[in-house]
């Protein structure tokens, strides 16, 4: 575990002396608490639990933002050592490649999760003192921070898949960007267009339900938006939520292997890769 | 310590690699010389376990390498231009390469002592001239003490003074018992830093040995430079013409091709000759007329295969 942990080390001081610590953090701790103070207005009117409004509109551009800061922290990972050959040399080290994957995630993962943990809990706590959530709204704050995390670890994973896979620089940023665009933009696009078309209702429940789960935003989106009954409250989506038959460890479990699928086949193409 | 049979390396159904026998010994000094594209970088590559033979067998240190393996502790490796993470300084970059083969930090300084590096050590690798980086990948192949280093074109591009460095560095660790695999273009450095030494082309092993061996290998002629007093090349021209090859450079000189085995019969006659040389100069075959004459094209490939 001693090379896991010392590229791990390595990771984490780049990540802090490039200002990656720090972007991050103030950028996501910016998100939540403009959020919270534009959110606080329809709080006030409607009498709604102020943390579980931050909740759907926080996880809502969280979608968004979460895996463009994961892809751009990690398509580089493994072309950009490649390329520079860095890699080469750190090869000859007494390092499994398994071990390079694994330092390497787990130095990105820890960037991104004291990123959401900083800038996302600092905002809860904020809300706890000041909005007196009830339970229900604090277990779906912390599910969103929770989640959050999940949801970037996906993405760098899927950042190393790109990295793994491209033969240049270029190509892996190209790749990330045409990923980010799939995923969060385009996929959902695709699945509305079919809905909008399938006039006479051949597409079923199940299938629909289905291809939202092969998306990893859309898992994070159910499940912070149908996650608990103060929220679908608020976003009125009860009943996605009562059709899609599915509780919270199933999602998590789903979204856990949008983490573990990519980075177990980023080690295998890795392993058969020649330097 | 290596032992290679049978290796060859595909790229795309050309071979770069062409089914190379090799052994280097533990605590040798040797060298892989050959043009741009011969295949030196890859077959130190597949040694090290960097990339996969597409056939024959590998063992380095008794370990059998099949590639995409981890590295080990007793093998250094200083790549061609090799390169660091820019942003790091010179000290984090070993301390960095130590704590995966856990080694000390006191270690670390005293390697960058040897290789001249303490006062830059903490500037970024970013600012690092060619040969400071050069000076930093040598230090970082030397961690652990390893007993097999490997460095692939560790003097290009580097001034005389440091390339002499290089060299004194490697011969003190070799000195030591470590066995040292360069490759390298710069012959006239390595025909006097290393015990033996394969000729590469195009993939494949021409020529083995040392330069003794080579030599013989080889054929070629040494050459006998005689100073004669003025006017008299032609008499002495005449007294050795059926002894060896002769060829007038100017009224007092003369140059006598001989190969190895005859030169001292030639000086022995030379001794007995009654005319009145006043020196000799004796200029053996180099390794870059070797080195010629193994790499040119008449020479097909395969042959010449030594083990």
């Amino acid at each position: 575990m001693n090379a896991v942990w010392v590229i791990a080390m390595k990771e984490i001081r780049d990540g802090i002396r490039n200002r990656w610590v720090a972007g991050s953090i103030l950028l996501l701790t910016i998100l939540a608490v403009s959020l919270l103070l534009l959110g606080s207005a329809p709080a006030g009117s409607v009498k709604a639990d102020t943390m579980a409004v931050t909740v759907v509109s926080l996880s809502s551009l969280t979608v968004y933002l979460l895996p463009l800061i994961a892809l751009t922290l990690s398509f580089d990972a493994l072309i950009g050592e490649f390329e520079r050959g860095t890699m080469l040399l750190l090869l000859t080290y007494p390092v499994r490649r398994w071990q390079i994957i694994a330092g390497k995630f787990s130095g990105h993962l820890a960037i991104l999760a004291a990123a959401v943990l900083v800038g996302y809990g600092l905002t809860g706590v904020v809300i706890g003192f000041t909005g007196e959530p009830g339970s229900s709204a604090i277990f779906a704050y912390i599910l969103m921070m929770g989640s959050s995390v999940l949801l970037g670890a996906a993405f760098i994973g899927l950042g190393y898949l790109v990295s793994v896979l491209v033969r240049e620089r270029a190509a892996a940023v190209a790749c990330a960007i045409g990923m980010w665009l799939g995923f969060v933009v385009l996929y959902d696009l695709m699945l509305l267009g079919i809905v909008v078309a399938d006039e006479s209702h051949n597409l079923s429940q199940r299938l629909f339900s289905f291809m939202l789960l092969v998306n990893p935003t859309d898992v994070y989106r159910i499940l912070n938006l149908t996650g608990t009954n103060v929220v679908n409250a608020i976003t009125g989506m009860a009943d996605v939520a009562a059709t899609m038959e599915l509780n919270k460890s199933v999602l998590i479990m789903i979204l856990a292997g949008w983490v573990v699928v990519p980075i177990i086949t980023v080690v295998f193409l890795f392993n058969r890769r020649d330097l | 310590m290596i032992h290679l049979r049978g290796v060859s390396k595909y790229y795309a159904d050309r071979p770069v690699v062409d089914r190379v026998d090799l052994s280097v010994y533990a605590g040798e000094s040797f060298a892989l010389l050959g043009h741009n594209g011969a295949g030196k970088t890859t077959l130190i590559k597949l040694m090290l376990g960097l990339c996969r033979p597409t056939r024959g067998e590998i063992l380095v240190q008794g370990r059998k390498i099949t590639g995409a393996g981890s590295g080990s502790v007793n093998v250094g490796y200083l790549p061609e231009n090799v390169s660091f993470h820019d942003s790091m300084s010179g000290r984090e970059v070993i301390r960095f390469y130590a704590r995966l083969k856990r080694r000390s930090n006191k270690e670390c300084d005293e390697l960058l002592a040897q290789v001249g590096l303490t006062a830059a050590a903490g500037q970024r690798v970013r600012t690092y001239s060619k040969g400071m980086r050069q000076r930093l990948g040598l230090a970082q192949v030397m961690l652990g003490n390893p007993s097999l280093m490997f460095l692939d074109e560790p003097t290009s591009g580097l001034d005389p003074a440091l390339r002499a460095l290089f060299y004194k560095i490697i011969a003190k660790r070799t000195a030591a018992g470590s066995t040292a695999l360069v490759s390298s273009h710069a012959l006239t450095e390595i025909e006097t830093s290393v015990k033996r030494m394969a000729i590469l082309k195009n993939g494949s092993i021409v020529a083995c040995g040392s330069m003794e061996e080579l030599r013989c290998q080889a054929g070629l002629s040494a050459t006998i430079r005689i100073h004669v007093p003025a006017g008299s090349t032609k008499a002495v021209a005449e007294t050795l013409r059926d002894k060896v090859d002769i060829k007038r450079v100017n009224e007092r000189t003369v140059d006598l091709n001989c190969i190895d085995g005859e030169k001292m019969e030639v000086l022995r006659h030379l001794g007995s000759l009654d005319s009145p040389i006043s020196d000799v100069d004796i200029t053996p075959v180099s390794l870059e007329q070797l080195y010629t004459h193994f790499t040119a094209t008449e020479v097909s490939t395969g042959e010449g295969k030594i083990k």
